[in-house]
């Protein structure tokens, strides 16, 4: 890695401060994307600044509606979270599938919507359970969120704090894993929330989207049958080593049934 | 045998530090004053170097030089070297295009090494070497053999006429002709054997030290063989790397985190340091990262094979016809050629009574990394052609896997027996074993098993192989032992430790043949000025050949005891006997312990002139003689037909792998092995694009095989003994590996064949199931 500056900061006031004074600074939450590209020198901030000292942005409330997780909690403690395996078990599952234990004792919510990996977890389950996402600016609905490959609502400066989770009637997740790093090739969330039914695909596009057509065919009917008819274009999906996108179009196809099963 | 003997199961002493942290590795190595080496590596997989400019490199922070090939050969530091290429069909065999060892006038893969940068801290050298100047002019490159072979392909190197670099064959070709005129039937398959990146868990790394006193050099360096590194750096045979005369320069191994064959080979790094550490003046050390080691580390595997099968309507093998490509990269690595030539195609025949064989290969250069010894090197490239030619035998001639394989085996009473190709094979009971497996397997009971799998809309299948593997033969292992005033005993041996435990089972044996604790036996290995001379870790040789040579010497050291012993007890040696760790005179209760002879041992008026101080013993010991491990594998599985995932079911090994010493060692070797066999199977191959560029060059992408992607396999043994060495023993640390991988693709395969899906090439990863199931629902539509 190039050098820079490590710089720890205990407020998102703090935090603020630092970036406008860095040439070229940076916020690190957990780290999980931002140190392997550093060590592979493919960035050179000037400054990185830790948000791991802010307290405020860690911890997961959940009351009678919603499930809200601070941006700095870690994959690990929503996995093990009893309330939110209660309130919403499909979250807690697919905070349970993200890389490995390593990364799911580093890595954070906030740190993995902002980065927006066309193959990461999270944006499945925002999308698909309508969560909305609260910045250091605004307050943004995931569906406005996650605008396109790495990027996001998020101007400069803007941090994420948390995201709330309306807690729906019932959801699954279900992931076909990339074998090698265990990303999502296809992950597919299914909701049906009190706005109606949520079909969120994430890893298979160059960002998370959904299913406008078995949306409506599981609001008629909310059975696996009801799906099982409807092909995804194939145009706009990633292609690579482990999956074409013909494959992936399958995968979503197989990915949301399962996910519908799964709903009970 | 007593409690250190063969078949007891003792707990490997190694793995104390390692599973603790507390091992010892090349970059845990650190020198006061020492300085830093980076790498400028090819980003193209083909092109002229115009000019290199290190202006700006040499005038970064912290830099202390930047080197290219042209200093590197005004020192002397010429060549990599080659080991021998064998001759082709005309007679002749090449020379090994010449192969610098920074870039010369051409880069021909993408990694290869262009310039070094030595730095105060690495992260100064990192950042001084992206300030080198290169100008490239870059060329059209080949990463495909067919292409490379191809009329009007880019041409690697002027002397190697259209990238062939030599067409080799083994074999009877006329009897070979002979047979298949005469056969009722003939099976054809054509095969892909995947690229592997090696993945050592500890990348490759140096210390290249230079005493000016003693104008000495010292390497440290993880390897399978620090003696053999020696005499390529100092040249033996072949060409040499450096102008260093052998008796000034010290190669030191310390613990090593995997090898895998890789670790065998002089790589360029470790001669740029070398070079680097007498012009700086100080200690220089390169540590590789996870990329340089995708990169720059000798690939394995790579063939195409298309080989036919001659047999009679009862299903009887005549004569087997294998022709090959090999790819051997962009540089011939020292084995370079062997491997897919001379090291496995031997083994083609397998464990099956044939009359007659012949192979040719085209031995090809691309522009690609070097490829070189993988775990197997040549033999699981060639059981996975026989094993698989044997399933579809089955399938096109409807007789059952296990009867045909029963047919055609050479019996037990048929040893030694020698293959058409000319193995001499030790000794073996195929059926005996196959039939274990089988019964472990329920193989009786899987056609109902594949019905009721099928009406859950799951496919299963099971996968035979019954493997036959070759374990190095040839020049003995060095082994010196001696006993300390207080009784210790040290064991120099010629082989090297990577992983396969050899502290453990030298200390065994030491212990077991002269009656002491294995506290009390310290072992060495792997520094060339401590151990005189050495063979290393290859072939899965360490055991047979090395640990057959501890005990013979262990022996000796004996008779060297009793002839102090004699004296010490005023007794004729012949009354003297070792028992219990103790000399004893015969008949009466006097007796002398092995420390109290080794501590008489010091006194000249009690040692005779043949025999030294301390009874350091070292034996002459004659060749030893190949072994032959085989053994079936059985895997059974069952494929998601929506996704085309694979999970395991049941996966069972019967192994014959000669006498055993240590159980729970033989298994981790096999386990390893088998797990390591699957990864090629189902997950692992380096893949090159158009443009020769590397794809898949990290763990993001490059699928290593982690628990959750291997079976739980259900191992036994059998021990058939080999009469080749002193203690029966077989090689173990590659049988795993090579009976695999035709078991799980066979079972793949066998999972398909309803829908009549007779090949997938190899990483049968899901998106290549699900495309096969998807071309079968169409051809059926």
């Amino acid at each position: 890695m190039y050098a820079f500056d490590y710089k720890k900061v205990a407020s998102l006031e703090d935090a603020q401060k630092v970036f406008e004074s860095a040439d070229d600074g940076t916020f690190m939450a957990g780290g999980m994307t931002l140190i392997p590209t550093l060590k592979q020198r493919l960035a050179s901030p000037t400054d990185v600044i830790d948000l791991d000292g802010i307290d405020e942005l860690r911890g997961i409330n959940v009351d009678s509606h919603s499930v809200t997780i601070g941006a700095m909690t870690c994959h690990a403690d929503v996995a093990a979270s009893s309330d939110v395996k209660k309130a919403i078990p499909a979250l807690a599952h697919l905070a349970s599938l993200i890389g490995d234990p390593q990364v799911r004792n580093r890595g954070t919510i906030g740190g993995s919507i902002a980065n927006n990996d066309p193959a990461a977890d999270y944006p499945g389950a925002l999308v698909g359970l309508g969560a909305t996402v609260h910045t250091t600016k605004k307050t943004v609905s995931a569906d406005d969120f996650f605008t396109g490959m790495f990027e996001t609502a998020l101007e400069e400066n803007e941090l994420v704090t948390k995201v709330s989770f309306p807690i729906p009637e019932k959801a699954a997740y279900q992931k076909f894993p990339n074998p090698a790093s265990r990303y999502a090739v296809v992950g597919a969330f299914v909701a049906k929330t009190s706005d109606g039914i949520r079909v969120a695909i994430t890893g298979a596009g160059p960002t998370v989207f959904r299913v406008p057509e078995m949306e409506k065919e599981l609001t008629g009917s909310f059975t696996v049958d009801a799906i099982s008819d409807i092909a995804v274009p194939t145009h706009e999906l990633n292609s690579d080593l482990h999956a074409t996108a013909e494959y992936r179009a399958h995968l979503i196809g197989v990915m949301a049934k399962r996910a519908v099963a799964d709903c009970g | 045998m007593g409690k250190f003997g063969m078949g007891q199961p003792i707990r490997r002493i190694e793995d104390q530090r390692f599973v603790t942290g507390t091992g010892h590795y090349t970059d845990d190595v650190n020198r006061p004053n020492q300085t830093w080496m980076a790498v400028l590596r090819s980003p193209y997989a083909h092109a002229d170097v115009k000019s290199i400019d290190t202006t700006a490199a040499k005038n970064a922070g912290g830099v202390l030089g930047v080197f290219v090939n042209e200093d590197l050969e005004a020192a002397g530091f010429s060549d990599m070297p080659a080991d021998s290429i064998p001759p082709g069909s005309d007679g002749n065999a090449p020379e090994a295009p010449h192969r610098p060892i920074l870039a010369k006038d051409r880069v021909r893969y993408v990694g290869e090494p262009v310039a070094v940068v030595v730095a105060e801290t690495l992260a100064q050298a990192r950042d001084a070497s992206e300030l080198i100047d290169v100008d490239y002019g870059e060329r059209p490159a080949v990463a495909d053999m067919n292409a490379a072979l191809a009329e009007g392909a880019p041409q690697l190197f002027d002397e190697v006429t259209g990238n062939l670099l030599v067409h080799w064959s083994m074999g009877d070709k006329d009897a070979t002709e002979a047979a298949f005129a005469k056969a009722d039937k003939v099976i054809s398959i054509d095969l892909v054997n995947n690229r592997i990146a090696p993945t050592a868990i500890e990348p490759r790394g140096a210390l290249a030290e230079y005493d000016s006193n003693s104008d000495r050099y010292t390497l440290t360096t993880g390897s399978q063989g620090s003696h053999k590194l020696r005499e390529w750096i100092t040249g033996k045979k072949g060409r040499k790397a450096a102008d260093i005369p052998v008796e000034k320069l010290r190669v030191i191994c310390p613990d090593v985190g995997g090898g895998f064959g890789m670790k065998n080979f002089l790589f360029n790094e470790p001669l740029a340091a070398l070079f680097a550490t007498k012009v700086i003046g100080r200690p220089v050390k390169w540590t590789g990262d996870r990329t340089e080691s995708f990169l720059n580390d000798t690939h394995g595997r790579d063939q195409i094979n298309h080989a036919e099968l001659a047999i009679t309507n009862e299903g009887r093998f005549l004569a087997i016809r294998v022709s090959s490509l090999g790819n051997v990269g962009a540089y011939i690595s020292q084995f370079g050629a062997m491997i897919p030539t001379m090291a496995g195609c031997g083994m083609l025949c397998g464990c099956y009574d044939i009359e007659a064989a012949h192979v040719d290969v085209k031995v090809t250069m691309t522009n690609t990394t070097p490829v070189d010894a993988y775990r197997g090197a040549g033999r699981p490239e060639a059981a996975y052609v026989m094993e698989r030619l044997v399933d579809k035998t089955a399938r096109e001639t409807g007789i059952a896997a296990d009867a045909l394989r029963r047919l055609n085996f050479i019996k037990p009473d048929a040893f030694p027996y020698t293959t058409p190709l000319g193995m001499p094979y030790d000794s073996g009971e195929y059926a005996k074993l196959m039939d274990l497996a089988m019964n472990r397997a329920d193989w009786a009971g899987f056609e109902k098993r594949r019905r009721e799998a099928a009406r859950k809309g799951k496919l299963r299948g099971l996968g035979m192989s019954y493997y036959i593997e070759a374990c190095g033969g040839g020049p003995t292992e060095y082994a010196r032992l001696s006993v300390d005033k207080n009784g210790k005993v040290l064991v120099k041996s010629g082989s090297q430790n990577n992983g396969q435990g050899q502290e453990t089972t030298f200390s065994q044996l030491t212990a077991e043949t002269l009656g002491i604790e294995m506290d009390d036996v310290e072992v060495r290995m792997g520094d060339t000025d401590d151990i005189e001379q050495g063979m290393g870790t290859g072939g899965s040789r360490a055991l047979a050949a090395g640990g057959s040579s501890v005990v013979t010497t262990a022996e000796a050291l004996i008779e060297n005891g009793k002839k102090i012993a004699a004296n010490l007890l005023e007794a004729a040696e012949v009354d003297i006997e070792f028992k219990d760790g103790g000399f004893h005179i015969a008949g009466t209760d006097r007796s002398a312990s092995l420390a109290g002879v080794a501590k008489a041992s010091f006194d000249d008026s009690l040692r005779p002139d043949d025999v030294e101080p301390g009874l350091v013993t070292v034996v002459e010991q004659p060749p030893v003689a190949p072994t032959f491990p085989n053994g079936c594998h059985l895997c059974e599985i069952e494929i998601d037909q929506d996704t085309g995932e694979i999970e395991f079911i049941n996966y069972v090994i019967e192994d014959d792998i000669g006498c055993i010493l240590n159980p729970l060692m033989l298994e981790g070797q096999i386990l390893g092995g088998a797990g390591q066999g699957v990864g090629q199977a189902l997950y692992e191959e380096s893949v090159y694009d158009e443009s020769g560029q590397l794809v898949n060059g990290s763990f993001m992408d490059y699928i290593m095989p982690r628990a959750d992607n291997v079976p739980l396999f259900d191992f036994h043994y059998t021990e058939v003994p080999s009469p080749s060495n002193r203690l029966g023993a077989k090689g173990a640390g590659e049988a795993g590996t090579i009976g695999s991988t035709p078991a799980v693709a066979n079972a793949v395969i066998d999972a398909l064949s309803p829908l009549d899906v007779c090949d997938i090439e190899m990483p049968m990863t899901p998106l290549k199931i699900w495309q096969a199931i998807q071309r079968a629902a169409t051809k059926a539509a």
